[in-house]
């Protein structure tokens, strides 16, 4: 049985509230981080607020609509951003959002390797039925990466998102079990 | 989609705390019923008592709890309780707890269509793949009902419990999605084929 | 035609309204034992919940409403003899985008198929366009709920999102629309 929690490129970890709240007050000084990962405008919070916010998530312990990871580097160890999965138990469907905070690490994979361990965890760890994300217009990067994974393109909400003055859609997607199971198959002969 | 909560004796109600906290004692003084739904001794609860658990615990409206009161259709009346926790949400999972106070109502085929409720609402709206009971040895007539609904034995845990100079088993009972499924065409569908 | 004095809340046959604390609690808890509705209404598990627990839930709500500031609830009440009827929301707004959900039901079977769905959502949508300003709203609906697809589609919504087989009832998965309506679109037919 393989590690579920090692990709090629990173692995996932549990980091302590100090740790998380001291890279994402870093993090958000990145505007184009923030409007790439959230509709909220842009802020900017405390190192304190954050690290209590945090804290407080992991207050009632385990969970099991919601499971937060940290993400590391395999090669340096290197902190480089988060994923989060959040679980509709009733209907068997995840949702997922990641982000690299670490600017360094965009276009290389990262992203794509962060999403196929989280498939894996969710269709074969949580045997879940479906994986859903959203994303903006304007971060085809992610489209891309994600259509790689096996993510199929669902709907537009037209012009939900206004920034910098312009109007953008959100974008809707998803991949059934049975289709994460079939790329597996098609993956290893 | 057709009403889930009706079967053809009983229909699943809300589990009223106040209602409840005042059918639950005098249903307990009642030894017999007390000694088949429970393995200790236990003192009678006021309904005092009885009352501030069940707000708390039922006002949560936790996604591993699931209450309900039990009333005969025929006049509305109050007749027991039924309960559904889900052990482990990945599982998909849970135990059934039920309980007809009002003894009027025992052998006359009403455990049978609660469970058939209850197990149509596991299966169909909160998506369980197996259900699964506790029932002693010394309570036959609450096994056949059960056998009935379609649940199947599973084991028992022998001479566990100590009553009145003897040993009795403790009997596991199951029931998968599948089974269920088989024996109960989904409400939906009954629509549909009528059409 | 959009001038100050035109009203919000008053409707033909309905009209929008608070909570009634003392005689609300009642009347949905009578709704929450028809499953039929409630799985039309909400995605969540149909749980049958005694008028007290509606009455603790009642007070969480505005304490939400409150202090989140981008919900808005309304009770449904028939014109006649003001009874409750139904409810509207808007919900999940993000100001800074201009968008939001709408939530609309009516509770008792007698009472749909009378035209007061068209008329509160009539009413929600001026109140969610003219009053909240909002650039687009959102309605959620599941493939099987074909009375509020029927509804939406009357007012021009547009189906955006197909999540597949998103849902699950009744012993099988269903698919979950998303419809949107732009304030513009909204305007140009009104």
């Amino acid at each position: 049985m393989k590690d579920l929690f090692r990709g090629e490129l990173v692995r996932f970890t549990l980091e302590e509230p100090e740790v998380r709240a001291k890279a994402e007050a870093y993090w958000q000084r990145d505007t184009e981080f923030n409007r790439l990962a959230d509709s909220e405008p842009s802020q900017l919070s405390s190192e304190k607020k954050i690290k209590e916010w945090f804290e407080k998530q992991s207050e009632n312990g385990f969970e099991p609509q919601r499971y937060s990871f940290s993400v590391r580097t395999l090669e340096e160890d290197k902190h480089i951003g988060f994923l989060g999965v959040w679980v509709d138990l009733i209907h068997s469907e995840a949702w997922v959002g990641l982000g690299i905070g670490e600017r360094e690490f965009w276009s290389k994979g990262y992203g794509s390797d962060m999403m196929k361990l989280c498939q894996q965890y969710v269709f074969a760890e949580l045997g879940l039925q479906r994986l859903s994300l959203g994303l903006f217009e304007y971060n085809p990067r992610a489209l891309r990466s994600y259509e790689k994974c096996g993510f199929r393109l669902e709907g537009r909400s037209r012009k939900e998102i206004l920034r910098e003055g312009k109007r953008y859609d959100s974008l809707w997607m998803g991949i059934l079990r049975e289709e994460w199971l079939q790329m597996q198959n098609g993956e290893n002969p | 989609m057709k009403d889930i909560f009706t079967g053809k004796l009983v229909r699943l109600s809300a589990f009223d705390p106040e209602e409840m906290s005042k059918a639950f004692p005098r249903w307990n003084r009642n030894s017999e019923y007390f000694r088949l739904l429970n393995s200790s001794a236990r003192p009678m609860q006021s309904s005092k008592a009885a009352s501030k658990w069940m707000e708390e615990e039922v006002s949560a409206m936790s996604l591993e709890s699931y209450y309900f009161s039990i009333r005969a259709l025929e006049d509305n009346k109050l007749i027991g309780e039924i309960g559904l926790d889900v052990a482990n949400w990945p599982g998909r999972e849970a135990f059934v707890g039920l309980g007809i106070g009002e003894t009027e109502y025992w052998s006359k085929g009403y455990g049978t269509d609660v469970m058939n409720v209850l197990l149509r609402f596991a299966f169909t709206e909160i998506n369980l793949r197996r259900v699964s009971l506790g029932v002693f040895e010394y309570n036959p007539r609450a096994i056949r009902s059960y056998e009935k609904a379609g649940f199947r034995h599973e084991g028992r845990l022998r001479r566990l419990l100590n009553r009145e100079g003897r040993r009795w088993d403790n009997l596991f009972m199951g029931i998968l999605r599948e089974e269920w499924l088989e024996l109960n065409v989904p409400v939906a569908a009954e629509a549909a084929v009528g059409t | 035609m959009f001038d100050i004095q035109t009203q919000l809340f008053e409707g033909q046959d309905i009209r929008f309204g608070p909570i009634d604390h003392e005689k609300d609690p009642e009347i949905e808890s009578k709704w929450t034992h028809d499953s039929e509705f409630m799985r039309m209404m909400d995605t969540a598990p149909a749980r049958p919940m005694s008028a007290a627990m509606i009455k603790k839930q009642y007070e969480k709500l505005e304490k939400q409403i409150e202090e989140s500031k981008n919900l808005y609830h309304f009770m449904i009440r028939a014109q006649a003899d003001d009874r409750l009827i139904g409810i509207a929301e808007v919900q999940r707004i993000e100001w800074a985008n201009g968008n939001g959900f709408l939530r609309l039901g009516i509770g008792a079977a007698e009472d749909r198929g009378k035209g007061y769905g068209i008329q509160a959502l009539q009413m929600l949508l001026r109140f969610a366009f003219a009053e909240l300003n909002l650039f687009r709203v959102s309605a959620a609906v599941p493939e099987y709920n074909e009375a509020a697809i029927a509804l939406v589609k009357k007012f021009d919504f547009v189906q955006e999102v197909c999540r597949r087989k998103s849902l699950e009832r009744d012993g099988r998965r269903w698919d979950f629309y998303f419809f949107g309506l732009l304030n513009d679109e909204w305007r140009a037919r009104a």
